[in-house]
């Protein structure tokens, strides 16, 4: 059997959906938390960001963010082509301020997780999320 | 005012005193040809909980030779650390004699020589008599098995696991949690799940649709022995679907989620447990990171890395006990539990010289009547190894069985560059022995076996060893997938394991011209294990099969194409 060139890259020694180089990519997003905050001082309190430290499949990768007393949490993938992935809103009637979502990932990078207070004050959560090719696990 | 963490370091204490003689005492006793199945199994019961802890045993149900790493290397804040030592550095972490049994059964020194004195180790039917004899002592002892149990050998592939499920249900465990089994696909690891006689356990097996608590496996179960509620939490190995084939069982995911320990841990504690136990297979190194970050936890019974310890290692108020694979060992702890608390433990790392514990005659039995039909099969002679020639895998990078594995692929598939998985299971051959079918399985067997014949772009080739490499050289535990580095055949690379991903391999070669790996052009790869769907090629235990045969006396030249520095 001769494998075409596509085959090879896909028969590969792994799920090679993505060549995973990590990137620079440190300054990104940093114009929609300016947005976001008017360039007010983040806690490193109060928001709880989930994700896996390996995404199991970058294309659907689980997420939560959870911040009592937040009336909006943005959430950005860093490394994506475009990084902001959605901002959610609370209701002052929402009982719980917490959301989860499946975001894609292009590669292994940072999620950055910004919460709006009700009190107008702002937090801020990340997670390196690990995109890989998989292998050999003992 | 005594802190808990005192206590914990006094029973420490303890633990090497006894270990030391224990260990010690083999050495002297060995000497004078006393090692006997009493000294091995000697233990002053204490407290009032005993825990019995097997893992990784792979489907070995009979005595085999194991070689312990020679290279292990602990990145970041485990650089140097425990179990992280190897040979002569880790004799000396313990006091433990050159040449002695314990030597021989925990590190690789002199392998083949101590083999010849020693003899063999393991066999599910010695362990069942050191269970029987702890459960002599305390009738009540929960028996834990941390998993890799239903996959790694010929009889265990034929049977899509029923052999081991069947021998293994014969010494009676309380809970097993999950990796390799998982690779049986999910509907035959539900199938046999629901008719296991004792809890299967994982807190962080999710439904992958729902990301939700999967229902075929509790996150806990309790347990009333010695007047102590026990909670036993069950942690599956995270990077399951990653490290293996996620499409044989893709209504599940994993992950450490070591939140949702905390809260369990918290709901245990809640509902009245005095001790809480993690039977683990995370691995050594995301053991220690998540007994520092979740709380509550007394003892974490862990797997996966195929570490042996003759001790516990603390890591916050957390005791974690490590016992080794192949069913080369089995952990006795003792525990003292007062007023809600872990007060004091005793522990041993008890080995399975097979010659001097006495086979259980009923799992003696089974575990026959399991490879009778297949018997002829098993024992069929492919090759012999050459007489300086041992076969072994662990270690980080290729063993001796990697190389024949390697040469199989390049020279049976015709290829200029062959990889195999870095898996830590497969028992080791000593020089002159025969090479049978079954020891080939040993190291071979797997649900997606098939050796494929591709072609890789130099580049690609750097992102895959980049990749495997960041799995296990990643200086934070929670990003290593504990398995070894991907075995290379036809060629060499330079490896700084304290350099990020992407900049960690440089100087790949191609060891048949000797020039340098050129990123643009195409190099034809043979491999096996690949995790992606549709992998086609003939069954790599056939291609090795072939190889020996073809060889028939296996001397494989000494393998310097790696070179690690940062170590």
């Amino acid at each position: 059997m001769k494998l075409t060139r596509r085959d090879a890259m896909i028969a590969g020694a792994g799920a090679l959906a993505t060549a995973v180089l990590p990137l620079p990519a440190l300054a990104r997003g940093e114009d929609e938390i300016q947005a976001f905050t008017g360039g007010a001082e983040m806690a490193e309190t109060g928001l709880t960001l989930t994700a896996p430290e390996i995404a199991e499949n970058g294309n659907t990768v689980p997420i939560e963010v959870d911040a009592p007393g937040a009336s909006e949490i943005m959430v950005l993938a860093l490394g994506n082509p475009l990084p902001p992935v959605a901002t959610f809103k609370f209701g002052p009637l929402a009982a719980s301020r917490s959301a989860s979502t499946r975001i894609r990932l292009a590669e292994t990078q940072e999620i950055v997780a910004v919460a709006k207070m009700e009190d107008g004050t702002f937090a801020k959560a990340s997670r390196l999320v690990k995109v890989t090719i998989g292998g050999c696990g003992g | 005012m005594i802190s808990r963490r005192d206590f914990l370091q006094a029973g420490m204490a303890t633990a090497a005193i006894y270990g030391a003689s224990g260990f010690g005492s083999w050495s002297r006793l060995a000497a004078q040809q006393a090692l006997t199945q009493d000294r091995l199994l000697e233990f002053d019961t204490f407290g009032n909980v005993s825990l019995i802890h097997v893992t990784d045993i792979h489907a070995q149900f009979k005595p085999l030779y194991f070689r312990e790493p020679e290279v292990n290397i602990g990145v970041g804040d485990n650089r140097g650390k425990v179990p992280h030592l190897t040979g002569a550095e880790f004799r000396r972490r313990y006091g433990i004699e050159d040449g002695s049994p314990s030597a021989y059964a925990l590190t690789y020194t002199d392998f083949a020589a101590l083999a010849r004195e020693y003899g063999r180790v393991g066999g599910l039917d010695r362990v069942a008599t050191v269970v029987n004899a702890i459960r002599a002592e305390r009738p009540d002892a929960l028996l834990l098995d941390g998993g890799d149990t239903w996959h790694g050998s010929y009889t265990c592939h034929h049977t899509a696991g029923q052999d081991v499920v069947n021998v293994m249900n014969a010494l009676k465990p309380d809970a097993m949690t999950f990796h390799w089994e998982f690779t049986l696909g999910s509907e035959r690891v539900r199938e046999i799940v629901a008719g296991l006689p004792f809890a299967a356990l994982g807190q962080n097996i999710f439904d992958a649709e729902w990301d939700e608590p999967a229902e075929s496996f509790a996150p806990y179960q309790t347990f009333e022995r010695g007047g102590v509620k026990i909670a036993v939490i069950g942690q599956a190995f995270p990077y399951t679907p990653i490290a293996n084939p996620g499409w044989l069982f893709p209504e599940y995911s994993f992950g450490i989620r070591d939140e949702r320990m905390q809260e369990i841990v918290d709901e245990v504690r809640a509902g009245g447990a005095e001790l809480v136990v993690c039977l683990s297979h995370n691995g050594f190194d995301v053991d220690k990171q998540m007994a520092e970050r979740v709380s509550g936890i007394d003892v974490i019974l862990a797997g996966h890395t195929h570490d042996a310890l003759p001790e516990p290692v603390l890591a916050g108020e957390t005791i974690i006990v490590a016992s080794g694979s192949n069913g080369k060992f089995v952990s006795r702890v003792d525990l003292d539990v007062r007023d809600g608390r872990m007060m004091g433990f005793r522990h041993k790392l008890i080995p399975i010289f097979s010659d001097v514990i006495k086979p259980d005659a009923e799992v003696a039995a089974l575990v026959d009547a399991e490879r009778a039909p297949f018997e002829a099969q098993l024992t069929e002679v492919i090759g012999r190894t050459g007489e300086d020639q041992v076969l072994y895998r662990r270690g980080n990078f290729n063993g001796t069985w990697d190389d024949l594995i390697c040469d199989a692929l390049i020279s049976q598939r015709d290829a200029e560059i062959a990889l195999s998985p870095g898996v830590r299971w497969g028992p080791s051959i000593l020089p002159g022995q025969e090479i049978t079918r079954e020891d080939i399985w040993n190291v071979t067997s797997m649900s997606y076996g098939e050796a494929y014949r591709t072609e890789m772009t130099g580049e690609f080739l750097h992102v895959v060893l980049e990749d495997v490499a960041d799995n296990l050289f990643n200086p934070d535990p929670y990003y290593q997938q504990g398995g070894d580095m991907v075995r290379v055949g036809g060629l060499g690379y330079r490896i700084d394991v304290t350099q990020p991903q992407g900049s960690r391999i440089t100087e790949m070669t191609l060891l048949k011209t000797g020039e340098a790996i050129d990123p643009e052009r195409s190099y034809v790869v043979a491999g096996w294990a690949s995790v992606n769907e549709g992998t086609e090629g003939p069954p790599i235990w056939d291609v090795v099969e072939a190889h020996v045969a073809a060889l028939g006396t296996v001397s494989l030249d000494p393998n310097n194409s790696v070179q690690v520095v940062g170590a």
